[in-house]
């Protein structure tokens, strides 16, 4: 195949699309005006304002328009959810219940509450393939347990978790229940009120949104203090002017993402599968990191022994191929992705691993390009490899069984 | 990742030089450990006047390893192995017009292989070099130094 550009990467970000532009340009040329104000122009901002609050309302299946709060990202929606209920519930307690393979955003704000605040943070752990240890979460929620907070499907290994179970064992016990669903909007069915979720965070720059806008998503009744003080914007909880052209671009976006997302999937779960063979049948040493059943419609995610996944990047970045990796080297510490860790992969394996998310642009000539290109590549670097010399020479055994 | 690194270190890093195994090496060795992310094996080959006629590497590692061990090759092939001694990380850094400094460790990992690679011949040929200490296989433990 001549080269191609194949852009895999989408569980790190996705561009703009076509439409979302198009519906978004009136508000930053023309229709600039703060929907604050009380003339004509203002009122106009504000209806979109409102339109964009109801897109995001229906394509999760929130009650109420009013529920639904914009932020300026999913992080800021994640650290709204949790500092917010640990003021706002500090008289019934102070335990948060989380998991071990959360975003960052979830982790490192329960790293500030535990040691700036006094919270106490219990992290589930999880199976091999990534699932929430239910087991686990009903035996962790006490009396002071005020939040559990979940990530719907992992941004790392793809697997997504049983909410309305993990609901019903958290309302159960009267606790509330946070669900980080950056990942899972616009690729996995939604819907607040059946799943039974408190509070869910939205990032739109994962379905096709401009990045700087997210959602914190608080049902009725759940009542936590502004998060960012100053004018009356977001009904007094979410001051600062809105970002109108970002807002309108994430209702557009995540109208758009619910309605074709069947279609989308009945062509990205067939993608994924056949990926996940093909690498399994061609290239020797290579594991499947989370699930087969349960698992994000576009996402892979393979551990290869005796390589190390940046230089597996490097090489299909000059290939044209933009895939990301959980090995250490990637995020600039020595140790590999805590979410590896978390399933249990040795330090080796998970500095060897692959991620490779498709979106709605990918074909399956992307996948025959990819297979075109990895096998090679992976073999590349395993002539370079002092490991893979051992392995050869029978001097180790690997971990993982050769098919 | 890519705009990271000098033009420099991706040459070295997509055309390594004197990537392989040698089977009649003088000396062998191997630092860094799986855990952390970085292995590297040095073989060398050094003539009877101590003077290092062939050189090649086995990487395990990010961009920057594979990168700092080929220009570590290039720079001891031809030395003596008391001249060897003296390339330093930073020599190596330097020659690759330089690291993020997140990579450093990277160039460390380079200079201790070569080291272990001229113990393991000292050891087997009862030569001594001087200034060569004992090689270092945890790496962490110098890189603590460094920052």
């Amino acid at each position: 195949m001549e080269k191609r550009f194949v852009y895999a990467d989408h569980s790190a970000t996705t561009g703009v699309r076509p439409e979302v532009l198009e519906a978004m340009l009136p508000y930053l040329k023309e229709e600039y005006g703060n929907p604050s104000s009380i003339y004509n122009m203002a009122r106009r901002a504000k209806e979109a304002l409102e339109h964009a609050r109801e897109q995001v309302q229906k394509a999760i299946g929130a009650k109420a328009a009013t529920e639904i709060y914009f932020t300026g990202s999913g992080t800021e929606a994640d650290n709204w959810a949790l500092k917010g209920v640990f003021e706002a519930y500090a008289k019934k307690g102070d335990h948060i219940i989380t998991t071990a393979v959360e975003h960052h955003a979830i982790l490192h704000t329960c790293e500030y509450l535990e040691k700036v605040r006094g919270a106490k943070i219990t992290y589930l752990p999880v199976d091999s393939e990534g699932f929430v240890r239910l087991d686990a979460l009903e035996q962790a929620i006490t009396p002071e347990t005020i939040l559990v907070s979940v990530i719907m499907a992992n941004n790392e290994i793809g697997t997504i978790n049983p909410i309305e179970e993990i609901s019903r064992i958290c309302h159960e016990k009267g606790v509330l229940l946070h669900v980080d669903a950056v990942q899972a909007v616009g690729n996995i069915p939604i819907d607040v009120q059946a799943m039974g979720i408190d509070l869910l965070s939205i990032s739109g720059h994962k379905f096709n949104a401009p990045k700087g806008v997210g959602a914190l998503y608080m049902r009725k009744g759940v009542n936590l203090p502004s998060f960012i003080h100053g004018g009356d914007q977001e009904r007094k909880k979410r001051a600062a002017t809105e970002n109108i052209p970002g807002i309108v671009g994430m209702g557009k976006a995540i109208e758009l993402a619910v309605a074709e997302m069947e279609e989308k999937n009945k062509k990205l779960i067939p993608m994924r599968d056949r990926l996940i063979r093909e690498i399994e049948e061609k290239i020797p040493f290579a594991k499947l990191n989370g699930p087969r059943e349960n698992r994000l419609p576009g996402h892979v995610n393979f551990s290869f022994e005796f390589i190390e996944g940046e230089s597996l990047l490097l090489l299909l970045d000059m290939a044209g191929i933009c895939a990301s990796s959980g090995s250490a080297c990637t995020s600039g510490s020595l140790d590999p992705s805590h979410v590896l860790m978390a399933i249990g992969l040795p330090h080796e394996i998970a500095h060897g691993s692959l991620r490779l998310t498709f979106g709605r642009e990918n074909t399956e000539e992307d996948v025959d390009y990819i297979m075109e290109k990895l096998p090679g590549i992976v073999s590349r670097l395993r002539e370079m490899s002092p490991l893979y010399e051992d392995y050869v020479n029978g001097n180790v055994t690997p971990i993982i069984m050769k098919k | 990742m890519a705009m990271m690194y000098s033009e420099k270190v991706m040459d070295h890093f997509m055309n390594p030089r004197n990537m392989g195994e040698m089977e009649d090496a003088s000396g062998v060795g191997t630092v860094g450990n799986a855990k952390c992310g970085d292995i590297m094996r040095i073989f060398l080959k050094v003539d009877d006047d101590g003077v290092i006629q062939d050189v090649k590497f086995k990487t395990f590692g990010c961009g920057a390893a594979v990168a700092t061990s080929s220009m570590a090759t290039e720079m001891v092939i031809g030395k003596t192995v008391q001249q060897a001694l003296k390339v330093t990380n930073k020599a190596v850094m330097e020659a690759l017009d330089g690291l993020p400094p997140v990579k450093i460790h990277c160039s460390l990992l380079a200079e201790q292989a070569i080291h272990a690679a001229l113990w393991d011949y000292a050891e087997k040929h009862g030569v001594k070099i001087e200034g060569l200490e004992p090689p270092v296989n945890d790496i962490e433990e110098i890189v603590g130094d460094e920052e």
